[in-house]
């Protein structure tokens, strides 16, 4: 049975051979493939044809990996169910009738029906560790500047990082070290400090005992209850195996969904101004009279979808004179502020464990109507975004509504920590 | 107000400018594309996915160009920062390929500064507020008419992406022309860097903010207080291209707002556009809002730590101090010092043959015969410079004395720039070599012997008669006999 992941369903064959040899794997529509359109979920991009491959495909066919398709999301990323999808909904095939969760949907649920071995998703404030979460499948946001954006169209590029979905921990890390190392076209990836663990997949060996695990209590408070069931569970038998928990606070949280919401539909509104019908997307459109600036407000009208119209005129006013200090300057220092409160808690702790979406999988179309419903369900993943850090979401169990993911959050580089966590789980 | 009152004002002009400069780097500001157009270059083919704005590419910072600023920050004497960062000033306009431009907000490169030059015989000196890095949009040539009234427009992307400098002054200037002289002098420093063209199509774009206020207002230093800077309603002018224009587009500007005062007329607060052609100054579309370009940080870019850039980076002498050397150690009069610094190739030129010859020879050659005959035909220096071999030999062959100084400065100078032909070649083909002893000696006595008249006149004691004489053996020498050594045999066999 299809569940639309892909948008487009073609076959790049990667180098003969390599670490991904004989691997499929799906990569979402917002990462630049040469000759193959990315279309961002959007109409504007519907025909849109790079001539150049991003970094991270250039990786995954130099490792040997096939490339299957281009996965379905929410346009231009923007989204928690991959429901704003130009190319329609995704259905979640781990649980029947409810979102794949978003924005990399498609890719979340390629992995879980077995249509790829692996794929790539983009986290901008959770949208690889959210639709792993609700499809069942294992995702990790990696460390800001350990994974090249070179290609990857941006939504929020201060914000954002590519990462590997898998069916297990181990997979997730083995493609991580192939996504991995800085890259002279992406002026902000950085090498992991000499001192930091590498060999991801080696560090998929679940050996927790002595390690110190901190539950922020602020990242429960909204949890449901059969979320919050399951996530006790996970808790102890990580326990169990060696590890200990201890309650930590970080009060900045309270701001940070507000915080990722401004910083994030502000640099929205400047990344996506270039979609102005000239280049991309349908012009020639509407009564522009000749007027250049009308005929870019026809094209962009036709072209974006609601949810994409809503946060760049959000972004647009939040950087505005007279707004600026307000909203975007404001925004600023609750990151800066989350940012410090996460580097006290690793202070005593070595990783951060939440749920990773406070409720299961939605049903489908519950949230469309209630945006702000839906932002507030990215409370448990935007502050890591936030705060540049890494962080893996691993299936801990099912409620009746579906599956449910852990987070473990590690301190900046600290991606073998929360891959050796994660791994204790499965 | 009453007319009467109003033709009494005394009214000056109060002019900012804020001029930007295309830097001379081997590739563009965020990529690698070249900055030189080739010659006949298609439309958007020096470009790449990062210059063109594709979706998903990124900037990568090109330090060649920080480096190029940092020489210009020296050289105006401004603060370099710690840390210089970027910014993204959003607009939406067809020639931007990501409708922002990059470009400096709080931490530009070059902060403070200023500029002394010459105008009328005054030394004025002028501030700079900041001087900061940025793309260059691509261009666009709209068809049958301007933006507003085109058919259709083309966007050419090659030009996207091109370091530009922006230079900020402070409203000092007080008169088209001392905008213009700075401009020159401006211009000059650049060239002197090596971090500018200005023969290069586009290289230089000049916007110009013009108020006017009461000369009563402005202080003996010069100064005007804000609060009368700001109450005075200003244009702002732009698409001025050269020294010339923004001398012309300001006097215009100048007048039509004195004008407008005088006659108790408010000056509207608008941009104008120059029309170089018309030589005037239009009103760009009715009241344009004050633009909001929603500065931001641009997270693409890490800030460029660039503490220590300016104890690292030399630069060459510039062309004041070098006026001053010219003077000391050539003894050079200052007309020749000014005119041989006028640019860094035509000083270096000089100092190429003065290495060879005496300084003043040089300075005759290069100051007086060279750049006249260039500036005779519209040519430059740079048209020259990989000829300085043959013109030395030129200077070797007057400082041997086996040509004329007439011949040199008429024939064989004229004839290498004309025709491109190396001096050996010329002296050759034209016969110029000097006539030897012999060939003199006969045309002396052919004169004396053809001439009793003369040789009378001259034992008559007839200035005039000599001459003559001197001048028939010109004559039938071709000019190639030197005057003096001629004038002495003459004497000689007429005294004998
Ligand atoms: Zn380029």
């Amino acid at each position: 049975m299809s569940h639309n992941a892909f948008i487009t369903e073609e076959r790049i064959e990667g180098d003969a051979d390599g670490a991904l040899a004989g691997r499929t794997v799906a990569v979402k529509d917002n990462i630049s493939t040469a000759g193959l359109r990315t279309t961002c979920g959007s109409t504007t991009l519907e025909e849109y044809v790079p001539p150049y491959d991003a970094t991270v495909v250039e990786r995954l066919k130099a490792a040997g990996a096939t490339i299957v398709g281009k996965t379905n999301m929410d346009e231009f990323g923007m989204g928690t169910t991959t429901e704003t999808s130009a190319f329609g909904p995704v259905e979640n095939p781990a649980a029947e009738g409810r979102v794949p969760g978003g924005s990399s949907g498609g890719s979340a649920a390629a992995v879980a029906a077995g249509e790829a071995d692996l794929a790539l998703g983009s986290d901008t404030g959770g949208s690889v560790r959210c639709p792993a979460a609700f499809c069942g499948v294992v995702g990790i946001k990696p460390t800001y500047g350990l994974v090249s954006r070179y290609g990857l169209v941006a939504y929020a590029n201060s914000l954002e990082q590519i990462g590997p979905l898998a069916p297990t921990v181990e997979e997730a890390a083995e493609l991580l070290e192939v996504l991995a190392g800085s890259d002279p076209n992406d002026a902000t990836t950085r090498e992991p400090p000499a001192d930091a663990e590498t060999d991801y997949a080696a560090a998929a060996d679940g050996d927790v005992s002595g390690l110190t695990i901190g539950v922020p209590t602020e990242l429960l408070e909204g949890a449901d209850d059969g979320v919050r069931a399951i996530f006790e569970d996970a808790l102890a038998e990580l326990e169990m195996k060696g590890a200990t928990t201890t309650a930590v606070s970080l009060p900045s949280v309270e701001a940070a969904v507000q915080a990722y919401y401004v910083i994030a539909m502000s640099e929205a509104s400047s990344n996506l101004a270039r979609f102005d019908g000239v280049r991309y997307g349908r012009s020639g459109e509407g009564e522009d009279d000749g007027n250049w600036n009308e005929s870019f407000a026809a094209a962009r009208d036709v072209g974006f979808g609601e949810e994409v119209k809503r946060r760049v005129l959000l972004g647009t006013y939040a950087l505005s004179a007279g707004y600026h200090d307000k909203y975007y300057k404001k925004a600023q220092d609750a990151r800066a502020w989350v940012k410090q409160d996460f580097d006290s808690a690793f202070e005593s702790v070595d990783v951060l464990a939440s749920p990773t979406m406070p409720v299961p999988p939605f049903e489908r179309g519950e949230s469309l109507d209630d945006p702000l419903q839906m932002y507030l369900a990215d409370a448990n993943t935007v502050p890591i975004n936030l705060a540049n850090l890494p962080a893996i979401s691993v299936p801990a169990g099912e409620t009746d509504e579906g599956p449910v993911g852990l987070q473990l959050v590690g301190p900046a580089f600290g991606e073998a920590t929360i891959i050796r966590a994660g791994s204790a789980l499965s | 107000m009453t007319a009467q009152t109003a033709e009494q004002r005394d009214l000056t002009a109060v002019i900012g400018l804020e001029v930007h400069v295309q830097l001379e780097t081997e590739t563009k500001i965020f990529c690698g594309c070249s900055t030189q157009p080739d010659d006949d270059e298609e439309p958007n083919t020096r470009t790449c996915p990062v210059c063109l704005g594709l979706p998903g590419a990124l900037p990568v910072l090109n330090e060649g160009a920080v480096e190029a600023a940092v020489k210009v920050g020296k050289a105006l004497g401004s603060e370099i920062p710690e840390e210089t960062r970027f910014h993204r000033k959003n607009y939406y306009y067809p020639d931007l390929p990501k409708n922002f431009q990059i470009t400096q907000y709080d931490a530009p490169i070059c902060d403070s500064g200023e500029i002394e030059f010459g105008v009328d015989g005054d030394r004025r000196t002028v501030e700079i507020e900041r001087a900061h890095l940025e793309e260059d949009p691509g261009s666009l040539s709209h068809a049958g008419g301007s933006i507003d009234t085109a058919e259709y427009t083309l966007i050419d992307y090659n030009r996207a992406g091109t370091p530009l400098m922006e230079i900020v002054t402070a409203p000092d200037f007080r008169s088209a022309a001392e905008a213009r002289a700075f401009l020159a002098k401006l211009t000059e420093v650049l060239e002197y860097l090596g971090v500018f063209d200005v023969t290069r199509n586009g290289s230089l774009r000049v916007d110009a903010n013009l108020s006017i206020v009461d000369a009563a207002e402005v202080d003996e230093g010069g100064g005007i207080d804000e609060e009368t800077l700001e109450s005075a309603n200003r244009t702002e002018v732009k698409n001025i291209s050269s020294h010339k224009g923004a001398e012309k587009a300001l006097a215009y500007e100048e007048t039509r707002q004195k004008n407008a005062i005088q006659r108790g007329r408010e000056v509207e607060q608008e941009t104008r556009h120059w029309d170089e052609s018309r030589g005037i100054t239009v009103s760009m579309r009715s009241k344009e809002e004050e633009k909001d370009y929603r500065y931001f940080r641009e997270a693409d870019l890490p800030p460029l730590r660039v503490s220590g850039w300016k104890e690292e980076i030399e630069i060459p002498e510039l062309p004041d101090a070098r006026r001053e050397r010219f003077r000391e150690e050539y003894g050079l009069d200052a007309e020749s010092a000014s005119k041989l610094t006028s640019t860094k190739q035509v000083a270096d030129f000089y100092e190429r043959i003065a290495e060879k010859f005496d300084s003043g020879l040089a300075a005759t050659w290069v100051a007086d015969n060279l750049l006249g005959e260039l500036h005779y035909r519209d040519m430059a220096i740079t048209d020259v410079t990989d000829r300085l071999g043959e013109f030395t030999r030129l200077v070797e062959l007057v400082d041997t004395g086996e040509i004329t100084v007439k011949n040199a400065e008429e024939v064989v100078l004229r004839r290498m720039l004309d025709d491109r032909l190396d001096p050996e070649t010329v002296v050759e083909s034209e016969g110029l070599g000097k006539t030897d002893d012999d060939a003199v000696a006969a045309a002396v006595s052919d004169a004396i012997e053809e001439n009793p008249d003369a040789v009378e006149d001259y034992h008559a004691g007839e200035d005039g008669a000599l001459n003559f004489l001197v001048g028939q053996v010109m004559a039938e020498t071709g000019g190639s006999a030197d005057p003096g050594t001629v004038n002495e045999l003459l004497r000689e066999r007429l005294e004998g």
